[in-house]
């Protein structure tokens, strides 16, 4: 059985990035998972990154 | 760019973590300020004027105009305040720093606190106490009687006092309050304790007449825990502005709300306000009051948070979650930890136990706050919006994200980027 395939049958372990949605539902199915607080930098204001990348350089 | 940023906020670390406030003296802002004269009223936060003054701070207006015998009634002090008669500034304008409201004015008695490894001072009012107090706006005639005791008996009796021992490293207090838990703006039961055994010897022998030692201990011991915030907050203020003026720095060195604005300021971008609307306070309301009822976010007391101290020390006062409605003792931990996101470095005088005595986080960094989008966390009362009410609750505020995405903007602009 190729390894997608075994996920399948195993008991798995979730990291979720993104929407907490995600995260909720398998949490309410017993599973274990993990919420990243992530966000993009700078809140995604394209002005503000570009700033950033160039201070950073 | 990265290394001439790094240089800079390095050096503006450097200044702050070397500073050392050390209380020296007691002096009336009539003796400090040459410029200060009986209309010129110094106040919380960036600059505001009357007409756009929240109710407490209009209260604590009148309470001072009163108390220095400028006004005789409400009424002649809002029309001399509406007439430009009597004039504004922030109190970070004069180096100083006032709780809540922070009205501070001609005839006031200021704790001097110097930077002993540096050439800065830094000034505040000595803590009213509980009650109907100017900080919270109230105005009555036991506001101005209890000012006018403050100035005339209090104030010369801690000159005394103060002058009597030779200063007071105010760092070598704060820190053995954080390992007693507190954190040094809504929590400062074990720093007042702390500072009343350092004094207390010196106060029995300076004060020879036993009803008014009576009178000034029952004062400084009564329902008056919050009486070391001013004396934290000089400190605070003197490390803050220890690291401020160093060219290319992207560190915050003043954060201050007037109740209508927040506003702060940064390290390499000189005196400039950058300034967002005042939060709401998210907290445990007393009873009988909610947030309907609540003025937004206000004083200078954010100098605390400034310096790595209120909510960012939250992880060494855990108990104060309870007192502020923001959540669990975790949670507490994750405020904290959420600070050194945001923070260049960290606290070599403050350490947290349990964080196995790690710094607290210190030095707000404009770019990781705009990188990262975590605010910074202040710990804060909440101040009812009609003037005189008082306190009716406490909780935490964040710093919006407006202020740093403004600063990094200006920052860039400076740059030619």
């Amino acid at each position: 059985m190729d390894r997608t395939q075994q996920l399948f049958s195993e008991r798995l372990n979730i990291i979720n990035v993104g929407l907490e949605r995600f995260s909720n539902s398998v949490k309410e199915q017993e599973v274990p998972a993990i919420q990243v607080d992530w966000r993009p930098p700078a809140g995604g204001n394209r002005r503000l990154m570009e700033i950033l990348e160039k201070l950073n350089q | 760019m990265k290394e001439i940023i790094k240089d800079a906020n390095e050096q503006s670390l450097k200044r702050m973590k070397s500073a050392k406030p050390v209380w020296t003296d007691v002096r009336y802002a009539y003796e400090i300020f040459d410029s200060l004269d009986k209309y010129t009223f110094l106040h919380a936060g960036p600059p505001i004027d009357w007409s756009n003054m929240s109710g407490p701070m209009k209260g604590a207006v009148i309470a001072a105009a009163l108390y220095e015998g400028i006004a005789s009634d409400e009424e002649e002090v809002e029309e001399l305040a509406s007439n430009g008669k009597i004039t504004f500034s922030p109190c970070h304008h004069y180096n100083a720093v006032g709780p809540m409201t922070g009205i501070t004015t001609y005839s006031m008695p200021l704790y001097v606190v110097e930077n002993a490894n540096g050439s800065n001072t830094a000034y505040s009012t000595i803590n009213e106490g509980a009650g109907d107090v100017l900080r919270f706006g109230a105005y009555s005639s036991n506001t101005v009687e209890r000012l006018k005791w403050i100035e005339e008996e209090l104030a010369p009796v801690l000159k005394k006092l103060i002058l009597r021992m030779g200063g007071l490293d105010l760092s070598v207090l704060i820190s053995q309050a954080v390992h007693m838990g507190d954190e040094l703006h809504m929590r400062n039961g074990s720093s007042t304790a702390v500072f009343l055994k350092a004094i207390m010897s010196t106060l029995v022998e300076v004060v020879e007449d036993s009803e008014k030692l009576k009178k000034i201990v029952h004062f400084l011991t009564s329902n008056n825990d919050q009486f070391f915030l001013n004396l934290a907050m000089c400190s605070s203020k003197v490390t803050a502005d220890a690291g401020h003026g160093v060219e290319h720095s992207t560190i915050v060195t003043a954060m201050a709300r007037n109740g209508v604005e927040i506003g702060i300021r940064v390290s390499g971008l000189g005196n400039q306000w950058f300034t967002a609307p005042a939060a709401e306070v998210k907290g445990l309301y007393f009873s009988g009051f909610s947030s309907k009822d609540a003025n937004p976010d206000i004083g200078d007391s954010a100098i605390m948070e400034t310096a790595g101290l209120g909510g960012f020390a939250m992880a060494a006062a855990p108990a104060i979650v309870q007192f502020l409605g923001a959540g669990k003792y975790s949670d507490a931990l994750n405020y904290t930890n959420d600070m050194y996101e945001i923070s260049y470095d960290e606290s070599p005088y403050y350490t947290i136990p349990s964080l196995d005595f790690r710094g607290t986080p210190l030095g707000i960094d404009i770019m990781k706050v705009v990188e990262t989008g975590i605010l910074p966390v202040i710990n804060t009362a909440i101040a009812g919006k009609e003037a005189g009410v008082g306190m009716i609750g406490a909780g935490v505020a964040e710093a919006p994200f407006m202020l740093f995405e403004k600063a990094l903007l200006s920052y860039a602009e400076k740059q030619g980027i």
